[in-house]
């Protein structure tokens, strides 16, 4: 079986793994070719977009780092702020309030003096007219009783100096008694006035 | 011996060998005319449309540099980003951005060369090509080794590539030799043949699966599974079309994860 298979075959059947020289000279000359220019250019251009694609996800990661801190410090500024503002709110509220106690005070004791105020000037009228009614009255009440007896006794007793002693010794009785009567606040102020 | 054996053997079936990947050269030479030093193949074109293609792909999606991506930009980025942050970072550790031109690289020339194996015109992975593997290969084994000689000194990084902290010095006889074997000396061979293999093996069984589909579906004749069996061969082969795609992300992650793990050990510290 084998020789005849082998007939058409065997004579010269080369071997596979003969050396070849220009062969083995090509393939170094191509492959130390191909392995310069990769060096040269593919790599370095691969590398480059791989060191771009590295800084643009790196940059970004970064600059998202940077927003995000800039809104933390701004977030605590505006808590800041808010916290300095709701102080500063309490503090005029509670000026406000202090100030609006202060007017009330104020006012309150205002109107107390010029009641006060009022008050005096009142009793001091009250007691100037009074001494004046009681002086006027002193004057007419001699006359009326001058006049009221003159009715009764029907003679001139005007100007007759006897008449007017008993007047006088009357009214002083009168006065005597009223002050003996009223021996209170109004007692005095008439004797005052008298 | 079976049946459809003699049928493929008797009516000139070309059966899909080592010799499907050395291609003729454009001056019409094939390799058994030129020894095994042919140059101007679709290999070669393939290689170099891939390192186009890698670099103009790279510099398109990268050009622009926005902050916000277009799709385009976004794609470039997020594969650009694998490798730097899922390979580079990852392995290398803190000094890895030194290293990210030449995983990028790496990774990119890698991929793309591998699914030119399953364009439909191009139909050709260059790392199928054992020079091509052995070439980048030779590359990484040189840069690793020169960053840890770099690192700690000739000395100093050959004790550290070879000399394993905490063993007994009794064994050190045995170990340095071993480690020696497998840190410095088989590294390249692996890294190159890993990457060779799988393309070499993918390719293969592509064509096996499409030529022998297309045998089976046309010329085959003598029994009545032929052509069903051909019509199988075409959809196994569609898979296995998917499968190379895996495949073809597979290997480039492989070399360059490996290569960033090989210049991690040489820098580490410790072993």
């Amino acid at each position: 079986m084998n020789s005849i298979f082998l007939a058409q075959t065997a004579p010269e059947e080369p071997n596979p793994l003969g050396f070849n020289l220009p062969e083995f000279i090509l393939v170094l000359i191509i492959f130390g070719l191909l392995f310069l220019l990769i060096r040269k250019y593919v790599v370095p251009a691969f590398e480059k977009s791989f060191a771009e694609r590295r800084d643009a996800i790196e940059g970004g990661i970064e600059r998202a780092e940077l927003a995000q801190a800039e809104a933390a410090r701004l977030l605590e500024q505006y808590n800041a702020q808010l916290a300095e503002a709701r102080a500063e709110a309490a503090q005029i509220r509670e000026g406000a309030r202090a100030e609006a106690q202060r007017i009330v005070e104020d006012l309150r004791s205002q109107a107390q003096e010029e009641s006060a105020r009022i008050v005096a000037r009142g009793a001091e009228q009250l007691a100037a007219q009074r001494s004046q009614v009681v002086r006027e009255l002193r004057g007419e009440i001699g006359i009326l009783a001058v006049e009221l007896s003159e009715k009764i006794v029907g003679q001139q007793l005007a100007d007759d100096a006897n008449v007017r002693s008993t007047v006088d010794a009357f009214l002083a009785d009168i006065e005597r008694q009223s002050t003996a009567g009223a021996s209170g606040g109004s007692g005095s102020t008439a004797g005052s006035g008298a | 011996m079976s049946e459809p054996a003699r049928i493929l053997a008797n009516q000139g079936f070309h059966a899909p060998g080592p010799v499907d990947f050395f291609l003729p050269d454009f001056t019409g030479k094939s390799w058994n005319q030129s020894g095994y030093d042919t140059l101007l193949t679709k290999a070669s074109v393939l290689l170099v449309f891939g390192a186009v293609l890698a670099y103009l792909f790279l510099a398109f999606t990268s050009r622009r540099g926005a902050v916000v991506p277009t799709k385009g930009q976004y794609l470039g980025e997020q594969a650009y980003s694998f490798v730097r942050n899922g390979i580079g970072q990852d392995i290398i550790g803190p000094k890895y951005m030194k290293y990210v031109p030449l995983l990028v690289s790496i990774f990119f020339f890698v991929v793309i060369n591998n699914l030119f194996g399953i364009v439909p015109v191009l139909a050709f992975s260059p790392f199928s090509r054992v020079s091509f593997a052995y070439g980048l290969a030779l590359l990484v084994w040189i840069i690793y080794n020169g960053v840890g000689i770099m690192d700690k000194g000739l000395l100093g990084y050959l004790k550290h590539a070879t000399v394993p902290a905490g063993v007994p010095v009794a064994i050190l006889p045995l170990l340095i030799p071993l480690e020696f074997l497998s840190n410095i000396l088989v590294r390249p061979v692996t890294l190159s043949l890993r990457l060779f293999a799988n393309m070499f093996a993918g390719h293969l069984l592509l064509i096996l699966f499409s030529t022998g589909g297309a045998y089976l579906l046309i010329h085959a004749t003598g029994s009545p599974v032929l052509k069903p069996a051909g019509v199988l061969a075409f959809a196994l082969g569609v898979a296995i079309g998917f499968l190379e795609v895996v495949v073809a992300l597979l290997q480039a992650y492989v070399f360059t994860l490996l290569t960033a793990q090989y210049i991690s050990g040489a820098l580490a510290s410790d072993h």
